[in-house]
């Protein structure tokens, strides 16, 4: 599964992408979320407020309760502020 | 129906040109270009000086958003046409960050679709900005005033 972070989440957890292989039972966004907390201080931080993050997977966005599986790509991001 | 992302800058009147040339089916185009302002907020007294910012997005989803976006506004409203152009990288104050333009036979619609699309980017399209401060760099926070322009053509559509 490909995980992406964009503007401070990508600054707290010091990375823009990585592979990540979740245990098996990780079937929603919630519960990946949860599996990134822990692979350091900084994931912890990027997702200590979740009110503040955004989600998309394979480019749509979504939820918490938003289905995942092996060959996605899951992005994080704050609420965008284009324009 | 043309969308562009792209780092360097556009120019509004050669896009308005090529814009509208051979239209001539078309009574009008409304054009809107966003500007870099140089300072924090709503309020020039009280924002903090700005001395630039950069603009990050997310490749791949950006222009998938902004063709969902661009298809609402053509479902909508009888549109000739609509143009969309984002930059993305270091931008300073008074550079263009944005135009968005829509042509239809009737000002109306050219005029209401523009909003939109400008209105509706702002609160879907996956881009972020860092102010560049002299305090230091400062992530821009969404604001409740875009989500309220965005959500009018929600209640608009129902």
């Amino acid at each position: 599964m490909k995980v992406l972070y964009f503007a401070w989440l990508k600054a707290k957890t010091g990375i823009g992408e990585e592979d990540i292989a979740p245990p098996d039972g990780t079937a929603t966004v919630g519960q990946l979320v949860e599996f990134l907390k822990a692979r350091s201080p900084g994931h912890a931080a990027a997702f200590e407020t979740m009110s503040a993050v955004r989600v998309a997977v394979n480019q749509d966005f979504g939820n918490l309760d938003t289905p995942v599986k092996v060959g996605d790509e899951v992005a994080f991001f704050p609420p965008v502020t284009g324009g | 129906m043309t969308i562009r992302v792209q780092r360097e800058d556009f120019d509004p009147g050669a896009e308005l040109a090529r814009f509208s040339s051979g239209k001539t089916n078309v009574g009008g185009i409304c054009l809107f270009v966003g500007l870099v302002r140089d300072y924090m907020g709503h309020d020039p007294a009280s924002g903090a000086q700005v001395n630039g910012m950069t603009l990050e997005h997310y490749p791949g989803m950006t222009e998938r958003q902004l063709e969902a976006i661009e298809a609402e506004a053509r479902k909508r409203w009888p549109l000739d046409d609509a143009l969309v152009i984002h930059r993305y990288g270091r931008l300073e104050p008074g550079e263009r960050i944005v135009l968005v333009a829509a042509s239809s036979a009737h000002r109306d619609a050219a005029f209401e679709a523009c909003r939109f699309l400008i209105d509706w980017l702002k609160t879907k399209a996956p881009f972020w900005k860092v102010e560049h401060t002299p305090q230091g760099d400062a992530w821009v926070d969404a604001k409740e005033s875009d989500d309220a322009a965005a959500s009018r053509w929600d209640q608009a559509k129902a």
